[in-house]
């Protein structure tokens, strides 16, 4: 990519390749389009290198949300040849041809690649917050098993890639509060000392019963997180269980443990 | 005449890191108006990228520990020139800040009998590390995010970028800065102002930082008056990734030494034994990474400029649930299965000790109404941060920050703003954007140049020949930086951006070599070929200042420890 490295590295790659990045800033009302870029490659490059190239070298215009550059942060989400996926994530050399880079669909696009996510901020001052149970002596203690079942959905880096791909966020936006919002709720729900079951919010404020479990959100989560199998489906079914059987309702309204939880 | 929105609080935070968040906590339980502001989105700040842990010495795993052992540790590995009453304060604190987080909703692993569990770390005594497999820093922010969001009364402004505190007799009444999402410029009218605005690895090419650790904060504060100090203290992590080129520098956790891993030369030998035989791996930091150093100067390093660190014999189950993080990223990035094959490291900058120079106990600067926290701020530390100390750091005196500040706003007068002198500074940012393009400079070729300069001549091991001619290339760049211009608008726009991290980078550049210049002698993190001993007379914190358009350096002897303190460190050697 740039001379420097590429002496120090003896990575003389030299190949360039054809990317194509979407362009369109909503204000100016000229809609959008595709712009090419032939990016130099080296070793081990990620797509997130010749977008930051471009961003930084050819068109400082070309809006780019990013900041660690290393899959933590969950900036620089993109649909890379049409798959939700990290840019920083995606190496060029595991793609064939053209690669096309555009903004997620599923959120109200800022300019070329970036997109307004601030709904999801919005999701979660929703969320029923941790609510410990009371009088529990200090420090805590739990068993790591049970610590180890939410800590799955705490690995979440909030790159919304889940709620990016999902259809039903994509076509009824306001209705489905989304994949990501339901990891989130286990998170909460699977904490061994929180007392709430947020499966009913979830399902009568969060339509969670619009998600017909395709699991396309698992596909995509660069966290690996089980999202469907083990956050939507357990809140699925704990939700039928009290919404059906108001003696568990009631009962679990009253008590505090969690012991009869499926899990 | 200049568009602006007007934004007025009682307290401004520059910083959505850990340290931001925990102060407008503070703020918000005071009923105080709060204003957050990052440059990154909500939840993505450079604390995010934490791995191996919170050093707190709970005691849950080594009985043994307590307050003492970790004062004593941060003293005695901050090689003697730390603020002692703030690693008095860390040490005490810590604890009740990690049960806190707890107590919001933070999960920490656990040990058998289910409390917190703690690993070991380098130069901590004990096991101290409170942690969150190798991903602490996200269940900080995410947890303290949460906290903020729900608390429903702090205003979040986050992809918003703060370029200039403005002062008012001697007093901070307000920022200026614009939205990257709207393109709008922001004049911020407040009482206090709080910089939380992390450190600047990425002043250097090869690093472990997020990007947007370009020294803003700490540029922009000693612009409006504020003292530095210790800024020649940068330090290299031992263990950053080498291979492949785009990653070169990003971390690899200490936790791998800390849960087992091994160092290697291509010879195969276990090398620290001979560097360190007694703490090995898990010496301090800046031992680990000379050691690593001398061992690729002297051709016992890899083709790519690194040497071995293997955890495989910890078997894949215990890899993969201790060091999820550490598994991914080798994978992903570089094809190595690290629970069958060796992976290849090499020192990187990580942690920046110096910064803003703060009263211990109130995190104030020496400029009213202006305090500094975290990465930004110094004295904590001293030569040499211990692994841990740092998200310890930004609860502890996260919290801190935000009381003195939110007390200081709750009984000052908002000082008179002068609009004239944000007018002047929106101008002067407007003016980087150049419609022609007139052939001009790219930010970029010269934050790539300094970036350059800092990693062949700031590096691990330092000497006047090389920091001089750092300074001397630092002068011509800032000469060229006033050529600097970028097409376009202000929304989203990198090139702008850089244009704006850039001035700050060359400040800030400045100091650290400056400062690097003055202290003849190696302590800690820097260490001189040409004045390679510690010396007693050197047992000093150098301090930068304004002084008109120059840097002035003078130096301040470090505060005596009352006696009760003393004993419990052991003493200083000089060769
Ligand atoms: C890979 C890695 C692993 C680490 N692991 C550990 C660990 O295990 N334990 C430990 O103790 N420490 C660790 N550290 C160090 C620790 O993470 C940091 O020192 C700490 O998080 C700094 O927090 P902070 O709140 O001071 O600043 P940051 O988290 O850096 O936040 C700075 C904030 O300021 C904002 N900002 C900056 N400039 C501007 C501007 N001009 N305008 C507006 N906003 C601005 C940024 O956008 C950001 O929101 C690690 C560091 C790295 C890189
Ligand atoms: S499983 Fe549900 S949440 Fe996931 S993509 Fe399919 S419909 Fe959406
Ligand atoms: S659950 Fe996975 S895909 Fe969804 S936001 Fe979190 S990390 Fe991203
Ligand atoms: S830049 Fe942080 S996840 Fe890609």
């Amino acid at each position: 990519m740039k001379a420097e490295n590429k002496k120090e590295e003896g990575a003389k790659t030299g190949r360039t390749r054809k990317f194509k990045v979407y362009r369109e800033d909503p204000t100016d009302g000229k809609g959008g389009e595709y712009q090419e870029f032939d990016v130099q490659v080296e070793e081990g490059m990620v797509v997130l290198d010749a977008i930051t190239y471009i961003s930084q070298r050819v068109d400082p215009t070309l809006a780019v949300r990013w900041n660690c550059k290393a899959a933590r942060c969950g900036s620089c989400s993109a649909e890379i040849n049409g798959v939700p996926r990290l840019m920083c994530k995606t190496r060029v050399d595991t793609i064939d041809g053209t690669i096309t880079v555009g903004p997620m669909r599923a959120f109200p696009l800022v300019k070329d690649l970036v997109t307004d996510v601030s709904s999801n901020y919005e999701i979660e001052k929703l969320m029923p917050e941790f609510k410990p149970k009371e009088g529990i002596s200090s420090p805590w203690r739990m068993n790591e098993m049970d610590v180890g079942r939410s800590q799955e959905f705490r690995k979440c880096i909030e790159c919304f890639l889940c709620q990016d791909v999902c259809h039903v966020v994509r076509d009824h936006h306001a209705a489905y509060i989304g994949p990501r919002h339901v990891v989130k709720a286990a998170s909460l729900d699977m904490h061994p000392l929180d007392t709430l079951d947020r499966s009913e919010w979830l399902t009568a404020d969060g339509g969670l019963g619009y998600c017909n479990v395709t699991k396309c959100c698992q596909d995509v989560c660069p966290e690996h997180i089980k999202i469907t199998d083990n956050a939507i489906i357990p809140e699925k079914e704990r939700s039928a269980d009290s919404l059906y059987d108001p003696i568990i309702s009631l009962f679990r309204r009253f008590s505090k443990g969690k012991a009869d939880r499926k899990q | 005449m200049v568009a602006y929105d007007r934004v007025e609080t009682d307290v401004l935070v520059m910083g959505m890191g850990g340290a931001g968040l925990r102060a407008a906590l503070e703020i918000v339980s005071r009923n105080l108006k709060v204003v957050l502001v990052s440059k990154s989105l909500l939840g993505k700040a450079h604390t995010v990228m934490a791995e191996g842990g919170i050093a707190a010495a709970v005691a849950n795993v080594d009985s043994k520990d307590s307050w003492q052992v970790h004062f004593s540790d941060t003293v005695a590995e901050g090689v003697y020139i730390g603020d002692y009453r703030m690693a008095e304060i860390l040490a005490k604190e810590a604890p009740e800040r990690v049960y806190e987080l707890e107590r919001y909703g933070a999960l920490f692993d656990r040990t058998p009998d289910g409390k917190i569990m703690q690993r070991a770390f380098g130069g901590h005594t004990y096991r101290r590390l409170c942690h969150v497999g190798d991903k602490t820093g996200l269940e900080m922010i995410r947890t303290l995010e949460d906290r903020v969001l729900h608390t429903g009364n702090a205003k979040l402004l986050d992809e918003t970028v703060i370029t200039k505190l403005l002062a008012c007799n001697g007093s901070v009444c307000g920022a200026v800065g614009f939205s990257l999402r709207t393109g709008k410029f922001i004049v911020f009218e407040c009482k206090a102002i709080i910089v939380a605005t992390g450190g600047l690895g990425r002043i250097y090419k090869v690093s472990s930082n997020s990007h947007e650790t370009t020294g803003d904060g700490i540029a922009m504060a000693f612009e409006a008056g504020a003292e530095l100090r210790d800024m020649e203290m940068v330090q290299f992590h031992p263990t950053g990734m080498v291979y492949p080129p785009g990653v070169r520098g990003l971390l690899v956790t200490e936790g791998v030494r800390g849960e087992g891993g091994l160092l290697f030369n291509t010879k195969g030998e276990r090398f620290m034994l001979r560097y360190s035989p007694e703490k090995k791996e898990l010496d301090a930091r800046d031992v680990v990474a000379r050691a690593i150093y001398h061992e690729i100067q002297n051709g016992n390093g890899t083709e790519h400029g690194g040497v071995y660190l293997d955890i495989t014999k910890k078997g894949a189950a215990f890899i993969r649930k201790k060091l999820p993080g550490m598994y991914e990223q080798f994978k992903e990035f570089a094809g190595v299965d690290i629970t069958k094959e060796k992976m290849e490291v090499a020192p990187t900058v990580h942690y920046f000790m110096g910064g803003i120079r703060v009263e211990p106990e109130t995190a104030r600067t020496n400029v009213n109404g202006l305090f500094a926290v975290g990465e930004a701020a110094a004295g904590l530390h001293g030569a040499n941060r211990l692994g841990g100390n740092s998200l310890a750091d930004i609860l502890v005196f996260g919290r801190r920050a935000g009381i003195s500040a939110a007390t200081y706003a709750a009984t000052s007068v908002a000082p008179k703003l002068d609009y004239r002198e944000a007018e002047a500074e929106i101008s002067r940012i407007n003016s980087f954007i150049d419609e022609a393009g007139r052939g001009s400079t790219n930010p970029y070729e010269i934050i790539d140049e300094l970036r350059d300069t800092m990693s062949s001549k700031v590096g691990i091991i330092r000497n006047g020949k090389d920091l001089n001619s750092a300074l001397q290339t630092i002068t011509v760049l800032k000469e060229r930086a006033k050529s600097v211009t970028v097409k376009g608008g202000v929304r989203f726009n990198q090139g702008l951006l850089g244009c704006i991290e850039m001035e700050k980078m060359l400040l800030v550049a400045e100091c650290v070599v400056r400062s690097a210049i003055y202290r003849k002698e190696s302590r800690g993190a820097h260490t001189r070929s040409d004045f390679p001993n510690k010396l007693k007379e050197w047992k000093l914190n150098i301090i930068c200042a304004r002084n008109g358009s120059k840097i002035d350096l003078s130096t301040v002897p470090v505060p005596e420890m009352p006696e009760e303190l003393n004993a419990l460190v052991k003493p200083e050697v000089y060769a």
